[in-house]
């Protein structure tokens, strides 16, 4: 599809530890598209939070992007912009993080400061990426407070994050990862540590402002009801690499790769019989130092073809419906 | 035949201030509790946090004491024991009989013990057999929770985060005991290992005939493992059914929301959802009347004075709900 406003191709991170190398991206690609949601989903190591780190630029110490390109699409008919070869310090980089893309982390604890009032950090944001006065920053921020339907606004703008629940401190997160008006929102695991009902909540809020700013959205989670909830399309990934792409309904309706097909089968549901057995996938995520040959879930497929499967990765073969899927016995189906 | 019968258990933290430390008021985390747990059953107690259900499992297990109430234990075929007022001295010879599993299995594991030891403590606490006779022991229980022998002289950190839960598993099992208090067992597993150790504990349940008070705050993997579910919420049941009843016609409003929160893993079932306003009551200043009234879609001007009874339905179905009769509310599945 073309006119996206973020086009990753071909991503490769490698972290080079004592250990040997950690392979956590082995060649990822996708588009994001505004008012969109993608969603990427996959069980813990299979790379959907290096893939957000990455685009921003922040993969921790001693990850590094060996090749691939993340291309951002430039603002007012600007050439685009290959975000791998800016220096992840630079100051269009720091331009870009927080101004063009906006990140909402899991913890809000942990990624708010406890020094400065929740009113500041907003204002600091806001003063970095639009050089607003003091004044009117601290004005900015309230109306930022309000947009994420934080009750009186002008009261809570002075308080310190401890100050606030779980729910009302994430809607902060969002306010502060807003505040440089981006273009792209990344939301990693943005309910995964709140209550159900604030999930709700949480999950209606970044409906309605993708709504209003016509927001592209990266949601990362491992909940498969999240991404049922809320994405256009969805991308499966295993070990470092998407499996599956497509739009959500055949990703839940007429999956073809065999492991989001049984990952489908494991999710539990408030829609099942009581006390009846999930089905299961044998084994568990291998280490991602032991990474096996060729297909990397071919150990636990049930569709296993002998010889083929372990020999060489299947290539991504693209799908009618504009998605893609990484398997030899789905392309014989 | 009830296993354990929990009458109406309070627990009760002070708050002082000052410098002389006076009692200024007090928070009820659990404010008049009572259920039942018949031999072979599992019961589900559900709500968000702060809603009491750690503390009501914290005090059956004696490691908070009851501010008041009874809970009354019968293990084997002599009248049942309260657990409330039992001296701590014959706290082991009853504990035997009630063990729990945690929900981090990388916490609750001693790394500096070989699993054979760790799951072979409480046989040695309780003076069980000999040596040859614990190991004989150790290497049943591997095999019911589906662990190789080689385990026995393995450490913890050679395991996968669903292989060490089945490890805290066999350690439960090791007394052969009645009652397991499963407190998030699966919250902190990937999905596909998640529906593995479901599984399991269903399975163990069948073969041993064992009662799970099962803790959670996830709806979908309740609906897999109950019999029954009790709903609380500041400190009290405001709903307690068979499972299937309570899932598909809910009797309190607050169950309602809680059921339509829930992301449905299902892209086709988009829907608008009950999005309850504002946020869980403090249990140091709960509301007057019913707690939920404020955030109650149905609430009139009873609800705001006075608190309700839980008020049996039929079929072993309860609701604290002033409006029970005259509300038709919509469930799940």
């Amino acid at each position: 599809m073309s006119g996206a406003l973020l086009s990753v191709q071909d991503l490769v991170v490698h972290f080079h530890q004592d250990e040997g190398i950690l392979r956590a991206l082995e060649g990822v690609s996708f588009e994001v598209h505004r008012g969109r949601t993608l969603g990427l989903v996959g069980e813990s190591g299979c790379g959907k939070s290096v893939t957000a780190r990455s685009i921003l630029r922040i993969v921790d110490r001693p990850g590094r992007i060996v090749s691939g390109r993340i291309n951002l699409d430039g603002r007012r008919g600007e050439p685009p912009i290959d975000l791998t070869a800016l220096p992840a310090n630079s100051r269009r980089m720091r331009a870009i993080r927080g101004g063009r893309i906006g990140l909402v982390f899991q913890e809000p604890m942990t990624s708010l400061s406890v020094n400065y009032t929740v009113g500041n950090q907003i204002a600091e944001v806001v003063r970095e990426h639009q050089g607003l006065s003091r004044a009117a920053a601290h004005a900015r921020a309230i109306e930022l407070l309000r947009d994420v339907g934080i009750p009186r606004p002008e009261r809570r703008v002075d308080e310190y994050p401890f100050q606030l629940s779980g729910g009302l401190r994430q809607r902060v997160m969002i306010a502060v990862a807003l505040a440089g008006d981006p273009d792209i929102l990344i939301a990693d695991e943005p309910t995964t540590a709140l209550d159900v009902t604030t999930q709700a909540q949480i999950l209606n809020l970044m409906r309605r402002l993708q709504r209003e700013k016509n927001l592209a959205l990266i949601l990362i989670t491992h909940d498969m009801g999240v991404i049922a909830e809320m994405a256009d399309e969805v991308a499966v990934m295993y070990l470092g690499r998407i499996v599956e792409r497509g739009p959500v309904d055949q990703i839940f309706h007429a999956p073809r790769h065999p492991y989001t097909r049984l990952l489908l089968r494991s999710i539990p549901s408030v829609l099942a019989e009581p006390r009846t057995p999930l089905a299961t996938i044998s084994g568990s995520v291998p280490h991602p130092y032991q990474r096996p040959s060729g297909c990397p879930f071919h150990p636990r497929c049930p569709d296993h073809i002998p010889a083929t499967c372990e020999a060489a990765m299947p290539a991504e073969t693209a799908t009618a419906d504009g998605g893609c899927v990484r398997c030899y016995a789905a392309e014989h189906t | 035949m009830t296993l354990l019968e929990v009458k109406d258990l309070r627990k009760y933290y002070a708050i002082r201030r000052g410098l002389l430390q006076r009692r200024v008021g007090e928070v009820r985390a659990v404010d008049g509790v009572s259920f039942q747990i018949a031999r072979g059953e599992t019961l589900s107690l559900v709500g968000e946090s702060g809603c009491g259900k750690t503390t009501v499992s914290r005090c059956i297990m004696r490691a908070l004491d009851a501010t008041s109430g009874e809970i009354r234990f019968a293990p084997g075929d002599a009248p049942p024991v309260d657990l409330v007022t039992l001296p701590r001295s014959r706290l082991r010879s009853v504990r035997r009989h009630m063990q729990m599993i945690f929900q981090d299995p990388h916490a609750s594991l001693n790394p500096r013990m070989t699993v054979g030891d760790i799951i072979a403590e409480p046989l040695l606490v309780n003076n069980v057999g000999t040596a040859a006779d614990r190991r004989d022991r150790v290497l049943q229980l591997l095999e019911l929770v589906k662990l190789p022998r080689a385990a026995y002289s393995r450490f913890p950190h050679a395991f996968s985060g669903g292989q060490r839960q089945r490890v805290g598993i066999a350690r439960a099992l090791a007394l052969d005991p009645k009652l397991i208090v499963a407190d998030e067992p699966v919250s902190a597993l990937d999905v596909s290992v998640q529906a593995q150790i479901v599984n399991l504990l269903l399975e163990l349940q069948d073969r041993l005939g064992l009662s799970y008070l099962f803790v959670a705050h996830d709806l979908s993997v309740v609906k897999h493992m109950s019999d029954r579910v009790a709903v609380m919420y500041v400190g009290r049941i405001v709903e307690v059914a068979p499972t299937r009843r309570l899932f598909s016609k809910p009797r309190h409003p607050y169950t309602e929301a809680l059921l339509s929160a829930v992301p449905k893993p299902d892209p086709r079932l988009r829907s608008e959802r009950i999005v309850l306003q504002g946020e869980v009551a403090d249990p140091a200043d709960p509301p007057p009347g019913c707690a939920f009234h404020p955030r109650c879609p149905y609430a009139v001007d009873r609800c705001r004075v006075e608190v309700p009874e839980l008020i049996e339905t039929g079929d072993g179905h309860m609701a604290r709900c002033h409006r029970v009769q005259e509300l038709t509310l919509s469930g799940v599945g």
